[in-house]
């Protein structure tokens, strides 16, 4: 039997803090054979990272292992001395980080940065470690590597750097690639391209990989076997098809039933959130971790003792921590059917036809006033026509830079629109700023943000945010009125009412983006507009919230405007998509006719990068090849002509695409013939 | 990783004192009356001799919430408890048996020795006032001005920094410049230029300090408004309308407070150098009451002489001591806003 190289056998990792003790990791096994790539899925604070940061002791002061070992290829390193900690480091085990503009050195170029590698681990001389860098910057798909290495890392994009980012990592032939959610700040499409290299890496170089994400999808199709984590402890370790397919063990359970997978749909088959919330350490329950959110919990077999992790008879290396799993009903545990009618739509309330956005880049000091230099624009939004009735969910999608964003900053009056229409009953808002609006529009359009983190100001009380948009909008007015009002909303977003009292500090980001929602339905408005609003949150999280926007959505009626990036999310949860692309918009319809053939190329290419969590299902592989144009110098024709795989050719350079219309509302600007695109193939197949 | 532990409710008074109200209210009973009473003694007719005495209790009161708060950081606490020190100092003089700062008795005397029917602990000046006292009612002047000009100077700095950040474009165009200009000028020779220009006074002492840390406050808010306006709430607040007045004052002004009350503590350190410096140099308050400042150099000449050192070192250790607990406040204060 071959060694691993690396095990981590009942390892414990705590925190020592002024509070006291902080068990971040209690008890966590793993094995990563040679040339294997594992997954670590879990969500936020159940120590995923905690144990990364294990296997490098990389962490800091107040961390420490208290118990169990880490083995590298037999080797102990919870003992190994610091000197050779610095040869493993970067040496044998590197590690690719999550935020790749912050894991490089702005200050040095791109080269020196990869020359330092060569130079610390190995006897190379400069001009060779030069020659290994450039050569490595090529094998990660980096053009023109001779220019890169003169880079520094603001020069180059998202991708690029977390691509350079692997190109270090690899540079001294590690054993073991040790990667924290590499892919979770990019774009899809982007993403799309790290996931190939990373499988690549494995088969090219051979190096073990350790995969730690919160996206099932991703850990799909990266690795081979995976460890679910929860609340510090492995609860479910197997091969992806076992855990996948035959899960055993309720909290793995719950993460599937909470992702919106290709087969679920708002109507049919709704998402089932985990209830509750991750026990901090200190609360952790007796017996098993996540028996108080758990649906099979019996009392007298999960609440006392501590929990082994046990081999799931009949299938090999398939292991679960749950004292019940041998009696639970696995098939029955799968979320059902339930039928629950669609909400009828009404008259149209928003009407948006050739908006169009452009930013004068003005050099405002007063040296370029007397110069008198020209200004130039950024066009981030051009020709955007849509519309919404009430009660309708309609969603815009689009990576970072694609116009979203401007085009709801437009709607909410924060800028005014360069020329076109946006009639909000019949009115035109488009260029009438927030400050010239009666108080009964603004309360009619309101907004849910993205990151629950800065959506709610950490100096005042969550109650009294609340109740400043209940006086403002004059719902109600005395101070009781105000109070009784902001208590019913906090119950309309499923919280205690006892929050009314406390800072954002002292809450989840779940709960925190449910006083977002409640803020912004206390005007009692007519249209949302929601920015990514739950593409911060965890898996389990993520459910319950997006079944809460749709709850009050359809008791109030109201048109929710939803802009994400999330295809699995839109295609759940709107009845309208809006794709867009560069300001443009390139495909517009029934949610199922978006999604299904034909399709615009670049709708086709982005429904493809999506991660889908599903062994049963096969996709089709578009890789896009370069990154977004800038607005400032968009490129000519058809905007997607520079990265686009079906690109016919002259035509798409020199003329923009034609608007074509197929039956439904569906429309589509591309050039291709409407025969052609009829003749696409689904990219997402159920096998 | 953040913890809430519930504690258990004891309705003590200290803890019913721990909220903002209760510590604003003796914050005012402490500050107004010794401000009342440094700046404008007249005004206070006969209420003169009684109106510090409820601010010792509050003092005193106010130093068991500050350790209580700042209990976490041990520099934080040895710097609270020099700063009050000084301020239980300036508050309780009048009712110490203290002899008259004023009153020339036994010039010369060293410290420890009995002259005329008088003990000197810390000796008395070439006039034959007594050291100890002087030094006492000497920290009132620094104190009272300090803090004054020091907050003087926060107001005006923060509600420019504000609108610099918050409305940017032009705005920030114009304050910027302005407080650049400011900037360039050395802080002593503006100090100067402005005293000389002005005259010497307490008033005139804070035109010179906003004058001079005003653009650096500025500076500091400006950059802190910058981050936070494209925070979502402040986006929140604008997209249902509100007025700028309201998002600055409301969304913003209490998100900037963190780095800036670190930061004036370490300015009131420098207001009191600067203020000290100033009447060293006969440019800020005049003699004959007591003052660090003045006593310094009073002491000057005849310090010259090693026997005579401990004129000069006790208002100098004065001096720093004040100074040293402002920034060990502040270097505390910083180290438990990094903690959570």
């Amino acid at each position: 039997m071959t060694t691993p190289i690396l095990e981590c056998e009942n390892l414990a990792i705590s925190y020592f803090t002024r509070a006291g003790e902080i068990p971040a990791v209690i008890d966590f096994n793993l094995e990563v054979m040679p040339g294997e790539a594992v997954g670590l899925v879990g969500e936020s604070g159940c120590g995923k990272s905690t144990v990364a940061l294990a296997i490098m002791r990389y962490l800091g002061r107040n961390g420490r292992i208290v118990g169990g070992a880490i083995r590298f290829k037999g080797e102990d390193l919870v003992t190994a001395s610091e000197e050779r900690l610095r040869q493993l480091r970067g040496g044998e085990i590197a590690m690719v980080y999550q935020e790749p503009m912050a894991s490089l050195n702005p200050a040095l170029t791109i080269g020196r940065q990869l020359v330092e590698v060569p130079l610390h681990h190995e006897t190379i001389d400069e001009a060779g470690a030069r020659a290994r860098a450039e050569a490595m910057l090529e094998r990660v798909r980096l053009p023109d590597a001779k220019r890169l290495m003169a880079a520094y890392p603001h020069q180059l994009s998202g991708g690029q750097q977390q691509r350079v980012g692997i190109a270090m990592a690899l540079l001294s032939n590690p054993s073991l690639l040790l990667l924290d959610e590499p892919t979770t700040a990019l774009d899809v499409t982007v993403e799309a391209g790290i996931v190939d290299l990373i499988r690549e890496i494995s088969t090219e170089f051979g190096t073990s990989l350790l995969y730690i994400s919160h996206n099932l999808g991703l850990i799909l199709e990266t690795c081979q076997r995976l460890t679910v984590m929860y609340s510090g402890e492995a609860v479910e370790v197997g091969s992806v098809a076992q855990v996948f397919d035959a899960m055993r063990h309720p909290y793995t359970r719950g993460l599937f039933n909470s992702i919106p997978l290709p087969g679920a749909d708002k109507n049919a088959r709704p998402l089932m959130p985990i209830r509750g919330q991750l026990p901090l350490p200190h609360e952790r329950p007796d017996g098993c971790n996540f028996a108080p959110r758990c649906d099979y919990f019996q009392a007298g077999t999960c609440d006392h003792g501590t929990i082994a992790m046990a081999a799931v008879a009949g299938d090999e290396g398939h292991y679960s921590r749950c004292r019940r799993f041998a009696e639970i009903d696995w098939e029955a545990a799968a979320p059902k059917r339930k039928e629950a009618a669609a909400a009828p739509l009404g008259r149209k309330v928003l009407e948006v036809a050739a908006l169009k956005k452009y930013y004068r880049l003005q050099d405002r000091s007063l040296m370029a006033l007397l110069r008198g230099r020209e200004a130039r624009f950024v066009k981030a939004n051009e020709k955007i026509d849509f519309d919404a009735c009430e009660a309708e969910t309609v969603a815009i999608v689009g990576e970072s830079g694609c116009g979203k964003s401007t085009l709801a900053k437009v709607l909410m009056g924060l800028e005014q629109a360069t020329s076109g229409q946006a009639l909000l009953d019949n009115q035109d808002i488009a260029n009438l700023p927030v400050q010239q609006r009666d108080q009964a529009m603004v309360g009619y359009l309101q907004m849910v943000f993205q990151n629950p983190f800065d959506t709610l100001n950490p100096s005042h009380t969550v109650g009294a945010q609340i109740a400043r948009v209940v006086r403002k909008f004059g719902v109600a007015k005395d101070k009781a009125e105000i109070e009784a009002r902001v208590l019913e909303l906090l119950d309309t977003v499923k919280l205690p009412r006892d929050f009314y009292h406390r800072l954002p500090r002292q809450l989840s980001g779940g709960q925190k983006q449910r006083v977002g929602i409640a803020r912004a339905f206390a005007g009692e408005p007519k249209v949302v507009v929601a920015d990514e609003p739950v593409s911060a949150l965890d898996v389990s999280v993520q459910a319950a919230v997006t079944q809460l926007l749709m709850d009050i959505q359809r008791e109030h009626r109201t048109t929710l405007l939803v802009i994400s990036h999330d295809l699995s999310l839109v295609r759940y949860l709107a009845d309208r998509v809006v794709v867009m692309y560069l300001g443009h918009v390139v495909e517009q319809g029934a949610t199922q006719d978006v999604f299904s053939p034909p399709y615009h190329p670049y709708t086709e290419a982005l429904l493809s990068a999506v991660p889908i969590a599903d062994t049963r299902i096969k996709k089709k592989r578009i890789v896009l090849e370069g990154d977004l144009p800038s607005a400032l110098n968009p490129p000519s024709g058809c905007p997607f002509q520079t990265r686009c795989p079906r690109k016919l050719g002259r035509i798409c350079e020199t003329e923009a695409p034609p608007w074509r219309e197929f039956p439904g509302g569906h429309g589509i600007a591309c050039h291709i013939a409407p025969e052609d695109l009829a003749e696409m193939e689904p990219v997402i197949a159920q096998a | 990783m953040s913890t809430t532990l519930e504690r258990p409710t004891r309705p003590s008074l200290l803890a019913r004192l721990e909220n903002p109200k209760a510590v604003i209210g003796l914050v005012l009973l402490m500050w107004l009356p010794l401000t009342l009473y440094v700046m404008a003694p007249r005004l206070l007719g006969s209420l003169h001799d009684v109106v510090l005495l409820p601010a010792i209790p509050a003092t005193l009161l106010l130093y068991t919430l500050a350790v209580r708060a700042f209990r976490g950081s041990t520099v934080a606490v040895i710097g609270l408890s020099l700063v009050f020190f000084w301020l239980l100092m300036a508050v309780s003089a009048p009712y110490l048996p203290l002899i008259d700062p004023n009153r020339p008795i036994a010039p010369f005397t060293p410290p420890l020795t009995e002259a005329r029917d008088h003990f000197f602990w810390l000796g008395t000046d070439m006039r034959g006032r007594d050291l100890l006292s002087r030094a006492i009612w000497g920290c009132q002047r620094v104190l009272v001005w300090g803090v004054t000009a020091t907050t003087v100077a926060y107001v005006i700095g923060t509600t420019f920094g504000l609108v610099a950040g918050y409305f940017a474009g032009w705005w920030d165009e114009v304050i910027s410049f302005a407080s650049n200009v400011l900037l360039s000028f050395p802080v002593m020779v503006l100090f100067i230029v402005i005293l000389t220009y002005l005259g010497p006074s307490g008033l005139n002492i804070i035109v010179a300090v906003t004058v001079a840390s005003a653009p650096a406050i500025m500076r500091i808010v400006r950059g802190l408004t910058l981050d936070i306006k494209t925070r979502d709430y402040v986006f929140a607040a604008q997209t249902r309308g509100e007025h700028p007045i309201y998002v600055m004052l409301i969304e913003l002004l209490p998100n900037v407070r963190g780095p800036i009350i670190v930061d004036a503590c370490l300015r009131l350190g420098y207001t009191t150098v600067a203020i000290t410096t100033l009447t060293f140099l006969g440019l800020g308050l005049q003699p004959p009451d007591p003052d660090w400042g003045l006593m310094i150099r009073e002491a000057a000449r005849s310090a010259m002489l090693w026997q005579f050192s401990y004129m000069l070192l006790v208002p100098a250790l004065a001096v720093s001591s004040l100074i040293l607990g402002f920034n060990l406040m502040a270097d505390g204060l910083r180290e438990l806003s990094l903690r959570d």
